[in-house]
């Protein structure tokens, strides 16, 4: 990534700057304002973390910034702190500007701390002023900057207030022109003599580009990667007992280290912030007496989901249709015009293959825009974490923690946004968890078919039985959901912590970019892969004589026709769940094909009932419910996880499951 | 939950009326744990000050001005004593 910068730079100066910060620091809002869109996001190499990169200019030199991912502390707790240090210590970025909170600065100076001791050159964003301040609390700049000896720029992020500032002072520090004397954290008294031990040991040991000092600090906190590394190394030169003995002896020293950390933190804040008067009730406060209340909690959070629901059938769906209309129809007409002298196969391929594909991708498009738009706002805000506490308690069950509820909630209106929404999550076991219970979720596609074969069986119970189908398939979803986390993930729940940022006013920018990139993210990497299979699933459709009933498809469902018996269905019905994978609601479209097609949905009702009996009907719509994801969540999963493995296992889990509840459902209804 | 009572030893967090001040005891629990914890600010001897506990479902204490939520598996492992001296929020 570094020489696609630097190509673009051609001989001018740059510099390499890395934003750190903990979560909900407005970090993201200052990456925008400085780059705008000359941003790229990809992910970090070979990890499903998110990595954004971009540049701007200053003073005459190019700067190329990297957004850290946002970490409490630097300790190989996650991923995510794993990859923000190692780009600290193997990159050697010119200088870390590491945005702060001011409203909570103690615990946001524990990153600065761990900063500090690393190579690099420190800057210190003192964002959300504004916030600190409506909270009662003020903190002077020139007193901190004084105690911690490095730069500190007051800042505003969300009104794009002290963001040039900051920028320049790093840019100047690069350059020598300011003075740089960190007061940099030293160990607790009671643990310095064991820390020199373990240098004296380790000494000539240390890797490259590795500091020795943080590299005996890390081992005396217990830190899985680098205990790792140093074990290897050590072992070689017989050295490792020796060291392993002290650090059996000290095992309580994270704890230690940590709090010497936090002293030092005090000492930095001590002069510098004024706190608010004991009792004094903030804004964030008063709110959460209601956000987070157990039953008025679930009320605020009911009343939101039906104002995203409510959005996207009101402005979603209609724009949906207008586009399925006029783009998608009208550049099929047009291709049709184009291709009349053509081969039929070719017309066929384009306006029904590819068309249709590319159809399918973009009437995605209106709803994902506004779930991505509410998902940004409801997080930007700082609602979010209070939706994941109050609903806490029922995703435990699951074996799930709170944040996953609302992506799983998204699931009702369409899979996709689901399986991308599950962003949100922190945890990577958590998320991967989620993104392979979405499925089960039953779309708005699916309950499209669910409510047109209904009525036609079970007429005043229809309603009933609907109902059942959704709830049969919610509670499948909790018990796969314990069952893939004890069997699959390998059992233990992710500990529920989890920060409650104040309240703030939402960032339009930080909003419409979020909005952008996702979009265009499923545009390139979903959307690709729907076309392409959404084409060879016509193809199979169609080959080998332009006709469905004797088209490959077909011959597989006759094929498959045994299992269909077992659940009361002809090839027919197992041809309609097979094109059910480019969408669901595709199945009604398939039945009306091979039971007599042209005769409209009434032909096709009259069709239905005549070949199925309510048994193999119920089966049918047990089985489409449950059955494999349709193309575009397959995608998302794909894009998601960035494993083919978990694609394929999400795939191999649903058809199983889903054909083996519509056996149970059609054998068990024939007895009773 | 109501037998909670401030014993010399220490209690569990999970135990800990809404609006009472506790200073932080000990962790337990596993080291990555115990390191999240560390990290975010939950060190022995730091006052933490409970906001919600209905004896169920997840907490919420406010730390170092920071407002946290714990699962009540994650709260039973934070051992916790009572303020001495002056009253501190």
């Amino acid at each position: 990534m570094l020489s696609q910068a630097e190509s673009v730079l051609n001989g001018q100066v740059t510099l390499r700057v890395a934003l750190a910060g903990q979560p909900n620091v407005g970090k993201s809002t200052v990456f925008n304002w400085l780059t705008g869109l000359n941003q790229h996001v990809g992910n970090w190499p070979g990890k499903t973390i998110e990595q954004k990169t971009g540049f701007c200019h200053c003073d005459g030199a190019v700067i190329h910034l990297v957004d850290l991912p946002g970490t409490y502390s630097l300790t190989a707790n996650s991923l995510e702190e794993i990859i923000a240090r190692d780009y600290i210590i193997q990159e050697r970025p010119d200088v870390v500007v590491v945005i702060v909170n001011a409203a909570s600065l103690e615990r946001n100076l524990y990153l600065v701390a761990e900063l500090l001791s690393l190579p690099s050159r420190v800057v210190v964003g003192l964002n959300m002023v504004d916030v600190a301040a409506e909270e009662g609390m003020a903190v002077e700049p020139q007193v901190l900057e004084a105690a911690l000896g490095v730069p500190v720029v007051p800042m505003v992020a969300t009104k794009n207030q002290g963001v040039r500032t900051l920028i320049e002072t790093a840019c100047r520090l690069a350059r020598n022109e300011l003075p740089y004397r960190p007061n940099v954290p030293q160990i607790r008294d009671d643990h310095r003599r064991v820390l020199a031990e373990i240098r004296a040991l380790i000494a000539d040991m240390v890797p490259e580009p590795y500091p020795s000092d943080w590299v005996a600090l890390k081992l005396l906190e217990g830190d899985p990667e680098i205990t790792a590394m140093m074990h290897e190394r050590l072992a070689l030169a017989g050295r490792w007992d020796q060291v392993h003995d002290i650090l059996k002896a000290h095992e309580d020293a994270v704890l230690a280290v940590a709090s010497g950390r936090y002293a030092w933190v005090e000492r930095m804040v001590r002069a510098a912030v004024r706190r608010p008067r004991a009792g004094q009730i903030t804004f964030t406060e008063r709110l959460d007496r209601w956000a987070t209340h157990p039953l008025w909690g679930l009320g605020l959070l009911a009343a939101i989901l039906g104002i995203v629901y409510w959005l996207t059938f009101t402005v979603g769906a209609p724009l949906q249709g207008w586009l399925e209309q006029y783009v998608v129809g009208g550049l099929a007409q047009l291709a049709s015009r184009w291709l009349t002298n053509g081969p039929a196969w070719l017309q066929g391929l384009v306006v029904n293959g590819v068309i249709g594909g590319a159809g399918t991708v973009i009437t995605f498009l209106p709803i994902l825009m506004i779930f991505f738009a509410m998902l940004a706002l409801l997080e930007d805000i700082g609602y979010m974490a209070r939706a994941a506490y109050v609903m806490d308690r029922f995703m435990h069950l699951v074996g799930l923690h709170g944040k996953s509820f609302l992506p799983l909630f998204l699931g009702f209106g369409c899979n996709v946004p689901a399986v991308i929404g599950t962003r949100i999550i922190d945890s990577q076991r958590a998320r991967l968890l989620t993104i392979l219970l979405a499925p089960l979720v039953p779309c708005a596609g699916r309950m499209t078919v669910v409510a047109f074969i209904t009525p036609l069986f079970f007429g005043r119970m229809a309603t009933l039985v609907a109902w059942g189908i959704v709830t049969t398939t919610l509670l499948l979803l909790a018990v796969l959901g314990v069952l893939i986390n004890r069997w699959v993930l390998g059992g233990e729940r992710v500990a529920f912590i989890m920060e409650l940022p104040l309240y703030h006013r939402p960032n339009r920018r930080t909003i419409f970019l979020q909005v952008w990139q996702n979009s265009l993210e499923f545009l390139k990497k979903a959307g690709s892969l729907i076309l392409a299979m959404s084409v060879v699933i016509w193809v199979l459709s169609t080959l080998p004589h332009g006709e469905m009933e004797t088209s490959y498809l077909a011959q597989v469902g006759k094929a498959l026709a045994p299992v269909g018996a077992l659940m009361g269905l002809d090839w027919r019905l197992v041809v309609a769940l097979l094109t059910s994978f480019v969408a669901k609601e595709n199945s009604i479209a398939t039945m009306g094909i091979l039971l007599g097609a042209g005769q409209g949905a009434v032909g096709l009702q009259e069709a239905l009932t005549q070949i199925l009996t309510p048994a193999a009907a119920l089966a049918f719509l047990v089985v489409q419910t449950l059955f494999i994801p349709c193309v575009a969540t397959v995608a998302a999963i794909r894009q998601e996880t960035r494993s083919w493995k978990w694609t394929a296992f999400s795939i191999g889990l649903l058809g199983t499951v889903s054909v083996a509840a519509g056996i149970g459902v059609y054998q068990v209804m024939r007895i009773v | 939950m109501e037998s909670a009572k401030i014993t010399q030893n220490g209690v569990r967090l999970s135990s800990v009326p809404p609006s009472e001040t506790v200073r932080i005891q000990k962790l337990e629990g596993g080291h990555t744990f115990v390191s999240r914890l560390a990290s975010l600010g939950f060190t022995p001897g730091t006052p933490l000050r409970v906001i919600r506990n209905f004896g169920h479902g997840p907490l919420i204490v406010h730390v170092r001005d920071t407002r946290v939520a714990l699962g009540r598996g994650e709260a039973d492992k934070i051992w916790v004593e009572e303020v001495t001296g002056e009253q501190n929020g």
